[in-house]
């Protein structure tokens, strides 16, 4: 009875009333939902809803929708689950490669690779929907949950990631992105923003993942020079999941219990966050370290600007294992850990001129947090301490960057 | 419906109105490709082809036409496809020989895809072949055959074979976000093909049958990569791109990563030389590098052709079963490198 129905349902909303304003579409857990789903996502028209009822759908390839401007909506990401855990074919649960796609209220579980790709959609609002891989953090778990990349116009609201081996929530050469009061846990990263432009990253919960919040750039790809990119109102919290990234991805390089860290981008705001609990070290702002023939990148941050966060506890039990940056840190310190950390290295020409006035980092209040930095001159001169806690020397006015705003959000 | 509005034509030709009309047919022979769709004899105008380097899948082989309506010519573009006219078709059967030691023993068709030239552009749709082998009907959101052949040694493989659907054609036929062909270019098809009225240059015999006008006499000819007399940086090259290129290029769908292995790129680092991964995530299966010359245990782009796991192999879609001459071929590549 149940698939005469949906078959009847799709027939009529194509051959009847395909040129009606909307229409809604409905499905329930089936045996044959691969196909059933899978050809609903093909013969939806532009408008239209796709509902699917509460319950477990199971799927032995990966889904795709590629038609412009409809909405997937599930019962609520408790209810309406997507499972992948007996996926045979398909590089990722659900792709998107259209324009805006609206996904609501569904959980995608145990993807064998990435749960959710968006390819170069302009517009693309995914709203209290669940990635999760189900079995805890491991390394043959999928690398993204959310994954929009080469796309403009990306919302994500009020969703959680659980479980990637690379990062959680993961935006990449996009611009324009809003990614709020979402929660992220038990990821190798939880909030990755790389390679994108005009970000603003709020109201979330970033926490037991190995690192919470990372912005960050890397050469040779299409888009690259990350900038505008706000990080405020998050909690980013007791990170302390070893990290379980395959190695060879750069966020196989991050130690356990990192709360933010800015690498490569310009014109970043982190404010107003909650940071603490983070074992190695709370915020760091760093250079991306690896060689690179790229002449068209800049592995420097610039124009960091830091204020109004809470800091806690932070560098009681740096990870010294994973990477470079916990072992310097710890040697560079002597033990005696940083709230926040800048790797102070500069272009040659900066290094002997000075940095121009507009690039250089700036502290904010931040209470009592505790900072740390290297000057390279005295770096390369191994009779000097290269060492610089005066937090003073970083003090100065806040210019804050414009709120991002997404058409019809 | 539509055959008896518009099957006036004749019984044995192309239905032109089928082929362009809005909405597929439900079963191949609707398109009248074939003067007897169960033997896939094809019908007049409807020529056989073949490709110098061809795509892997799963070890199916494939016969394929082409169809470019009478009066209208396709035209050269370089480096790229011909440039088909509105009407024209690009038909494909997936087959595997019941025994390959065998040839007489008989085919097990699984589907025909067809990219017909629209209007609009390229549209991509696919039919499944019944089990009796006398129809395929249209398959919009694919399936999955489990099926064996017997192979050249006598060997029985299996295989789980999928038929792409819709979104999954394009998946690899995309440029710059539309449809495509993939494998007709100019330097493709510059080779001799048994017609059945004697063995031609398949470009000549193009021109003698008006489906192109021209093509440039300076024309180079795409490396057979299982011509083992040709170079072995020429083989190499010649799979990637065929095999790999259509997405990985700067105007294709993996364009994202930064790796591209179109045979038009010379960037060391983009072709994979101590490149990085950049969100391959348990792809790179703790590798550093796509490609550490003279080490292909250490290279991240021969890992993922071995794979058969659906987060870890490549291509992402299209293969169930590692294509183990090619990771041969590719392993010497990288370690003469």
């Amino acid at each position: 009875m149940h698939k005469i129905y949906i078959k009847i349902i799709l027939f009529f909303s194509l051959a009847v009333i395909q040129n009606l304003s909307t229409e809604e579409i409905s499905l329930e857990p089936s045996l044959n939902s691969q196909e059933e789903l899978q050809e609903a996502l093909i013969l939806i028209n532009s408008g239209d809803t796709l509902r699917l009822s509460k319950g477990t759908y199971y799927f032995e390839d990966g889904l795709s929708l590629d038609v412009d401007d409809v909405t997937i909506e599930g019962a609520g990401m408790n209810e309406t689950i997507l499972n992948f855990s007996k996926q045979a074919s398909g590089a990722q649960g659900l792709l998107v490669t259209s324009n805006k796609v609206t996904l609501k209220g569904f959980s995608v579980e145990d993807a064998k690779g990435d749960a959710i790709k968006v390819i170069g959609a302009k517009g693309i609002y995914m709203i209290n929907v669940k990635t999760e891989w189900t079995g805890g953090p491991k390394s043959s778990n999928g690398a993204y949950g959310f994954y929009p990349v080469e796309s403009s116009d990306v919302l994500i609201d009020g969703c959680v990631a659980i479980g990637a081996s690379d990062a959680g929530i993961y935006v990449g050469q996009s611009k324009n992105i809003i990614v709020r009061n979402s929660t992220a846990q038990y990821n190798v990263a939880g909030i990755e923003i790389e390679n994108s432009f005009y970000a603003d990253v709020y109201n979330n919960l970033a926490s037991h993942n190995t690192a919470g919040i990372l912005v960050f750039d890397l050469p040779d790809l299409p888009q690259q020079g990350g900038h505008h990119v706000r990080v405020f109102r998050n909690q980013v919290i007791n990170n302390d999941t070893d990290n379980f990234a395959p190695e060879g991805n750069i966020v196989g390089e991050v130690p356990r219990g990192t709360g933010i860290i800015i690498q490569a981008n310009s014109h970043v705001e982190v404010f107003d966050n909650d940071i603490g609990g983070n074992g190695t070290v709370n915020l760091t702002i760093v250079t991306y370290g690896s060689e690179t023939n790229d002449e068209g990148y800049d592995p420097h941050p610039k124009s960091i600007q830091v204020h109004g966060n809470r800091f806690g506890n932070g560098g009681f039990d740096p990870d010294l294992e994973t990477g470079e940056l916990a072992a310097i840190l710890f040697e560079l310190s002597d033990g005696n850990m940083p709230d926040i950390f800048w790797d102070g290295i500069l272009p040659f020409s900066q290094i002997l001129f000075g940095q121009p006035e507009d690039e250089k980092i700036v502290l904010g209040d931040n209470g009592d947090a505790t900072f740390l930095t290297i000057n390279p001159i005295k770096y390369m001169l191994p009779i000097f301490d290269p060492v610089v806690r005066n937090y003073d020397l970083f003090k100065g006015e806040i210019n804050p960057l414009d709120e991002i705003v997404i058409e019809g959000i | 419906m539509l055959l008896i509005i518009f099957g006036v034509n004749s019984a044995f030709a192309v239905n032109d109105n089928v082929l362009l009309s809005e909405k597929f047919p439900r079963t191949l022979s609707e398109y009248g490709f074939f003067e007897d769709t169960k033997a896939q004899q094809p019908s007049e105008g409807v020529l056989p082809y073949e490709l110098i380097s061809t795509l892997f899948s799963d070890y199916s082989k494939k016969q394929r036409w082409v169809y470019v309506p009478e009066g209208s010519h396709a035209t050269y573009q370089r480096d790229w496809v011909f440039n088909f006219p509105v009407g024209s078709a690009l038909i494909k059967t997936f087959y595997y020989p019941l025994d390959e030691r065998n040839p007489d023993a008989g085919m097990n068709m699984m589907e025909t895809r067809v990219l017909l030239r629209k209007d609009s552009g390229w549209e991509a749709v696919s039919y499944a072949w019944n089990e009796t082998q006398t129809e395929a009907n249209i398959k919009i959101a694919g399936k999955t055959i489990n099926t064996s052949w017997i192979d050249e040694f006598g060997d029985m493989q299996e295989v789980r074979y999928r038929i792409p659907n819709k979104n999954q054609c394009k998946e690899c036929h995309a440029a710059n976000d539309e449809i495509t062909p993939i494998g007709p270019k100019a330097r493709n098809l510059n080779s001799i093909y048994p017609f059945t009225d004697g063995p031609k240059n398949q470009l000549t015999k193009w021109i003698d049958e008006e489906f192109i006008k021209d093509y440039p006499s300076d024309l180079l000819k795409t490396t057979d990569w299982k011509n083992i007399t040709a170079s072995l940086d020429n083989r190499a090259r010649s799979y990637l791109d065929i095999n790999c290129g259509h997405c990985h290029s700067s105007t294709g769908a993996a364009n994202s990563t930064g790796l591209y292995l179109n045979l038009s790129e010379t960037r060391k680092k983009h072709l994979g030389i101590y490149k990085k991964p950049v969100a391959t995530g348990r792809g790179s299966g703790d590798l550093q590098y796509s490609i550490v010359p003279g080490k292909p245990e250490e290279s991240i782009l021969l890992l993922r052709m071995l794979s058969t796991d659906p987060g870890v192999m490549m291509p992402e879609s299209g293969r169930a079963l590692t294509h183990t001459e090619a990771v041969e071929l590719i392993k010497d590549w990288i370690s003469s490198m």
